[in-house]
Parts: C-alpha cells; sequence; structure tokens
C-alpha cells in the first residue's frame, strides 16, 4: 500500500508541534522549505502495517499567502493534495481557529478537525459538542487533550480508517462558499472586498459557535489572566523577568553546564588526549602525526565540545520557558525597551539565545515578522557573548584584574549588549530605514511544557554546534597545526618562525593604538575567526605555556606570566574589548550567508563588527592613556 | 493640517483595563487585515486586560484568547462602550 501522507495545519499555540513530536518522535526531519527560512518538518511513523509520512506545516492564523509561512501552507495543500489534512484546534479558542479552518473549506481542502486542549476548554467550562460541529461543516471531527500520549496516539487509528473522498462540504459552508465568491466577483477594491470576506467568516463562526458551544458556567477568570497579574502586570513583572533569567543563566553556567564542561574538558584534554598520546607514542607514528592528532584534532575538537552541556543547557531552559508560554510574555514586557533600538519585543528570544551561541540565535531570528527585524536580529547577535568568548573573557580578566575579574566580565557583556542595542538603531535609521516592523502578539495560554518537544528542540537548536565541531572545527584545527608548525623551508619547531607568526605579525600592525601589537595577539585575533575559544588555545601555544585548558587557575598563573610581558592591563582590556566584537565565527558567518541567502550580508557581518571592534577598542586604549591607565 | 477630534470617538488605546468595548470599524492600517483576521471585526467585544510594565504595549482579550498589541496599532481601532 502507498504511503499514507498526512499534513498537520492549525493556528500557532494549538499543541500541533506537540501532537507531531508525540506521533513521530525522533523519526523526523527538519529541513527547509525551498527559498525560504522557514522550517519543513516531516515525519515517519508506521501504524498497522501502513507507513505513515506526515509534514508538521507552520502554524498561521490565515492563510491570506501575506507571509512566507501562509505562502507554504496554501501551496502544500493545494500541489501536494496530502491524503489527509488535519485542522488542529485548540478547543478553548475554538472561535478564532475556525477562521482558518473556514478558509481550508473555501479552498474546497477537505480537513480532519482535531479538538485539541478539550481538556482545556472543559476546565474553563466549555461545553463543545464534537457531533455538531461534525454535521455543521460536513467534515469529520475528532477530539483530543493536550500532554496526552494516550490520545494523541489514538489518531493514528483514525488516520488509517478514515477516508477523505467520503466526505464533503454540507451546504451551510457552500452557502458560505457562493456568498464569498459573489463578493470576490462584484465590483470595489480588492482590499474592501477581502475585509468584507473576513467579516462573512466571523458571522458564520459566531453561528457555529451559538450551536456547538455551550458558554454556561464559563470562569470569569481563567487561571492563565490570574498568573498574568503577576508575571505581566505592574513593575513586579521585571524584576521577576531580571530573576528567572538570572535563574537560566545559574543553572546554565553554575549549578549544570558548567560542572558536566569541566568534567568533559578533563575527560578530553586530559585523560583522552593522554591515552591516545602514549597509545601513538607506542605504536611509534611520525612525530608530526601524532601532533597534528593530539595537539592540532584532539585539542581543536575538544575545546568546542566542551561547551557543548552549556549550549544544550541554556536551550534546554529556553525552550522550556517558551513551553510554558513565559516567552511570550517576555516579548510583551520587553517591547519597549526593543522598540527604542528598532526591533520588537519578540527579538528578545533569539538575542537571549546569543548568549549560548550565536548559530541557533541567528537562526532563531527566523521567528520575527518582518524582514527588517530578522536582518537586524541577524546582524547585531554577533555583538553579544557567546559561550566561546566568555573563556577568553575570564581567563583573561583572571590574569589582568585579579582583585575584580568578575566585574571586568560583566564590563564585557555591558559593552557587547550596548554596541547591539547602538548598531540595531544604527542600521534601522541607515539600511533599513524604510521597512516597517509591527508587534501583534497572542499571550498563549500558560501550559506545563510537553517534556518530548522541550528536549526536541533542544536537540534540533543545539546539534548545530555538534556539527560545527566535528566538520569546520576539525578542518580548521588541522590548518591552524599546519600553520603553526610549518613555514616555506617545512616543519619547524620553533612557531616563532611558523607561517602563524608571519600571518600575525602582518596584521599586528593594524592594532598599533590599540596597544596589541605583538605576533602572537594578531595570530590569535585570526584563528578566533574560526572559533573564538581558538583565541586563548592559541596564546597558549604561542606563549608556550603548554596545556592552557586544564583549569582557569592554573591557566591563570601561567598566562600571567606569559602574558605579563606583552600586555599592560589597559592593553589586555582593549584586546578584550576588541575580541568580545569583531568578526563572527566563521560557522556564525555561513549561518548568516544561509539565513540571509546572499553573499553580501556575509562580507558585511565581518567587515562591520570587525570596524566597530577595531574602533571601540582604540578608544578605550586612547582615551583610558589619556585619563592615566 | 488640522486634527479634527471627535469627541464621541472612542479608541482602543484608550480604553481602562478592566472595561469591555465593543469594536465599531478599523482605521486604514498595514495591520487591519491582520487584527481582522484574528478576529478583531466590527462588532466584536474587547476586554481590556491590561498595559505591559512599561506602558506599552497592551493586553486585551477577544474571542476568549489574548492578544497584545501597541498602542499607536490600537488607536486604529474604534470602540464604543459595551451596553
Amino acid at each position: 500500500m502507498a504511503t499514507l501522507s498526512i499534513a498537520l495545519t492549525g493556528n500557532p499555540n494549538t499543541g500541533k508541534s506537540t501532537i507531531f513530536n508525540e506521533l513521530t518522535g525522533i523519526r523526523q526531519k527538519i529541513g527547509n522549505w525551498p527559498g525560504v527560512t522557514v522550517d519543513k518538518k516531516m515525519g515517519y511513523v508506521n501504524h498497522k502495517d501502513r507507513a505513515i509520512s506526515i509534514v508538521d506545516l507552520p502554524g498561521t492564523y490565515s492563510i491570506n499567502a501575506r507571509s512566507p509561512e501562509e505562502q507554504i501552507v496554501i501551496d502544500y495543500l493545494l500541489n501536494e493534495r496530502p491524503d489527509i489534512v488535519v485542522d488542529v484546534v485548540d478547543s478553548s479558542n475554538i472561535e478564532r481557529n475556525l477562521f482558518l479552518t473556514l478558509q481550508l473549506l473555501e479552498h474546497r481542502i477537505p480537513v480532519l478537525i482535531d479538538l485539541n486542549m478539550m481538556d482545556e476548554a472543559t476546565k474553563r467550562g466549555l461545553k463543545i459538542s464534537s457531533k455538531k460541529l461534525s454535521e455543521l461543516i460536513g467534515m469529520p471531527v475528532v477530539e483530543t487533550v493536550g500532554r496526552s500520549n494516550k490520545s494523541t496516539r489514538k489518531l493514528l487509528d483514525i488516520f488509517t480508517s478514515t477516508v477523505m473522498n467520503s466526505y464533503q462540504n454540507s451546504e451551510l459552508i457552500e452557502k458560505h462558499i457562493n456568498a464569498v465568491e459573489t463578493i470576490r466577483a462584484g465590483a470595489g477594491e480588492h482590499d474592501i472586498k477581502e475585509e468584507k470576506i473576513i467579516s462573512l467568516r466571523y458571522d458564520l463562526i459566531d453561528k457555529i459557535i451559538a450551536v456547538i458551544v455551550d458558554k454556561n458556567g464559563v470562569a470569569s477568570t481563567t487561571t492563565t489572566e490570574k498568573i498574568d497579574r503577576f508575571l505581566a502586570n505592574g513593575f513586579i513583572a521585571l524584576p521577576i523577568l531580571l530573576l528567572l533569567l538570572y535563574g537560566v543563566f545559574e543553572i546554565t553556567f553554575t549549578w549544570i553546564g558548567q560542572p558536566i564542561a569541566d568534567f568533559l574538558n578533563f575527560a578530553i584534554n586530559t585523560w583522552f588526549s593522554g591515552i591516545v598520546d602514549d597509545a601513538l607514542s607506542t605504536i611509534g607514528v611520525a612525530a608530526w602525526l601524532q601532533s597534528l592528532v593530539v595537539n592540532g584534532v584532539i585539542a581543536g575538537v575538544g575545546s568546542v565540545l566542551t561547551f557543548v552541556p552549556l549550549i544544550f543547557t541554556l536551550f534546554f531552559c529556553l525552550s522550556f520557558l517558551d513551553g510554558t508560554g513565559y516567552m511570550a510574555r517576555v516579548a510583551f514586557i520587553m517591547d519597549p525597551i526593543m522598540r527604542r533600538a528598532g526591533l520588537t519585543g519578540k527579538g528578545v528570544m533569539p538575542l537571549i539565545m546569543g548568549f549560548g551561541c550565536g548559530v541557533p540565535a541567528i537562526m532563531g531570528a527566523r521567528a520575527l515578522d518582518s524582514e527588517k527585524d530578522r536582518m537586524i536580529s541577524i546582524l547585531v547577535t554577533p555583538f553579544l557573548t557567546c559561550g566561546a568568548k566568555l573563556p577568553v573573557m575570564a581567563l583573561f580578566a583572571a590574569v589582568f584584574f585579579p582583585q575584580n575579574a568578575s566585574n571586568v566580565v560583566f564590563v564585557m557583556y555591558i559593552i557587547g549588549i550596548v554596541m547591539a542595542i547602538i548598531m540595531a538603531k544604527v542600521l534601522t535609521v541607515t539600511t533599513f530605514k524604510d521597512k516597517q516592523s509591527s508587534f501583534l502578539l497572542e499571550l498563549p495560554p500558560y501550559r506545563i511544557p510537553d517534556m518530548k518537544t522541550v528536549l526536541l528542540e533542544t536537540w534540533d537548536k543545539g546539534k548545530g554546534y555538534l556539527v560545527k565541531a566535528g566538520t569546520i572545527i576539525f578542518a580548521m584545527s588541522v590548518l591552524i597545526w599546519f600553520l603553526s608548525n610549518y613555514n616555506l623551508s617545512g616543519p619547524t619547531d620553533e612557531m616563532t618562525e611558523s607561517f602563524l607568526a608571519y600571518l600575525g605579525a602582518a596584521i599586528s600592525h593594524l592594532f598599533t593604538f590599540q596597544g596589541f601589537d605583538t605576533w602572537q595577539a594578531g595570530a590569535a585575533v585570526i584563528t578566533g575567526v574560526v572559533a573564538k575559544e581558538a583565541v586563548i588555545s592559541t596564546m597558549g601555544i604561542l606563549y608556550n605555556v603548554g596545556d592552557v585548558a586544564d583549569d582557569t587557575v592554573d591557566a591563570a598563573n601561567q598566562m600571567m606570566t606569559a602574558l605579563g610581558g606583552s600586555f599592560t592591563a589597559l592593553s589586555a582590556f582593549a584586546f578584550m574589548v576588541f575580541t568580545q566584537l569583531y568578526s563572527p565565527c566563521v560557522t556564525a558567518l555561513g549561518t548568516i550567508k544561509k539565513e540571509t541567502g546572499r553573499w553580501k550580508w556575509l562580507f558585511f557581518a565581518f567587515a562591520y563588527t570587525t570596524a566597530v571592534a577595531w574602533v571601540v577598542s582604540l578608544l578605550v586604549y586612547q582615551i583610558g592613556r589619556l585619563i592615566g591607565f | 493640517m488640522a486634527i479634527v477630534v471627535d469627541k464621541n470617538r472612542l479608541t482602543l488605546n484608550r480604553v481602562h483595563p478592566g472595561s469591555s468595548v465593543k469594536i465599531e470599524y478599523l482605521e486604514q492600517s498595514p495591520l487591519k487585515e491582520r487584527l481582522m483576521s484574528m478576529g478583531l471585526v466590527p462588532g466584536t467585544v474587547i476586554k481590556v486586560l491590561r498595559s505591559a510594565p512599561l506602558g506599552d504595549p497592551m493586553a486585551i482579550s477577544v474571542r476568549s484568547y489574548n492578544l497584545s498589541l501597541r498602542l499607536n496599532d490600537a488607536e486604529k481601532i474604534i470602540v464604543a462602550p459595551k451596553v
């Protein structure tokens, strides 16, 4: 039998993706719709010897084809003609959800209506008759409850036993379609006619609701409303927001993420590296190969892998908060601040991700409404202190500002945030001044997040980092190892005579006015474009400190002696500022190219961030000298 | 251009939290079609829930869900007190 094709449609926040995840689990593939940066989610499942493919179409409120998402939904349904189109409806919010249903029926697309979140509707005192709804519109209607595996699995039985061809629009719907077509064919401006049709749809929805929903006993105040009186109301909302975000960072950098990262660091860079080193010595491979494997590949890839726990922990926390509905409140609370910088409240979420890793943060900008918001968010994300910049900042702060290390790191975070805000504003008034941005955001009901969905999302956002470790960093580690161990006359034991030293010396002249015009700093800046964390490992190698990654305190002591000669506190500070702000790493640059579709933006992102970093670090150094540091 | 202020004209941004109003009509704006698609059509009852902690945007309850919109967009929605 041929594969049964299912398409899930529905409004955002209806639990549609949870159903998709529940049905397909890890048997899903996330890709891109051709030509646009919208996730395409496909999943596969076998049920009763039947192969079923499920596509999770983007959640949309309508299919007016005004946005890429809406265009995808309508194109897919009309061109691909899936066997069953499931319209997932949030029962507690059935009125607005039926708008999309009516539009689908107007296109004569038969739909299987899934009244989801029935439990929530009942809790709110709504009694909905699925039988009456089915009779009124002529389509099959099923009920499911949110976050129930059993209730969702039952859908598979329904999929395999439902023949959509046997259903057709009821007379009521056909009459409605006639009325819509009469307006379309009539005289008048396109927009005015469309508005009339929208009103017509809600007229019909009101009639349907009057028949199928019994609103007696509806609670006047919902639980969500009670929670919002705390979390989204008055001035208490701001401290709560800060506290929650602080909690997320504590979990990531202190409680869970960092301890695992420290352990991994030990496991890879000391234990595993040692075993491999001994093994290679025993076999007696060439010294250059041993050096390549141990100092190049293991050290390079290992340095990236140790950040994986941090990044996954942060994304888990953010996906969890998103699943509760709180992230919409963050957007609601932060909108006026973001607006001043030329962004909207919705831009907060991708920017917070930027403190973990710029790559998913740049991809997260997809969720924003307008082209302008997406572009600005993508272009300012690189200024933020990502997980890979943090160890650079921590080490330099520990070496040069031992009394105030954490304050100095904090100042670096602030400099990154302030530059992101300033550049967002500058980009708004220069490059994107004609583009509109708007803010219209549903505040969904608070829900307990579905763990499967949270974990799948965490994996989806974080896996890019693993891929980076396995591909780009692997290749670049080899390249940097080569550059630092060879010169024109072949292998060299003196790194001071390597390609990397020459390159570093060549670009170090750029930093004459910043106070760090040494070839080591120049070389570190080059490798930092590959991956920010490479700044430290490069300096460690170039200053011959040995294994600096072992632990921060020891490394700081070693670095102190080594760096003390070439940096003053002020030039070290200027170097930190430069590292904080200059070009995103190659993986982030690649993501910018992918998300914007243009090489132009990759080069722009590289050039303008580096220019900003150069100017700001110059100002820091020169002003610092003037006032006597 | 002189701005004519119609005393009887009440816009959504001026409605106090806790009050319910009925939509009279929507002025032209880039958001108009989206607002209408999301259920804000003439005749619909809206309850104003609150302003965001920093004053803008505002949160409303419409057709049993909650929506937030900026005050300058709410200004394009002409409402009447619910009788």
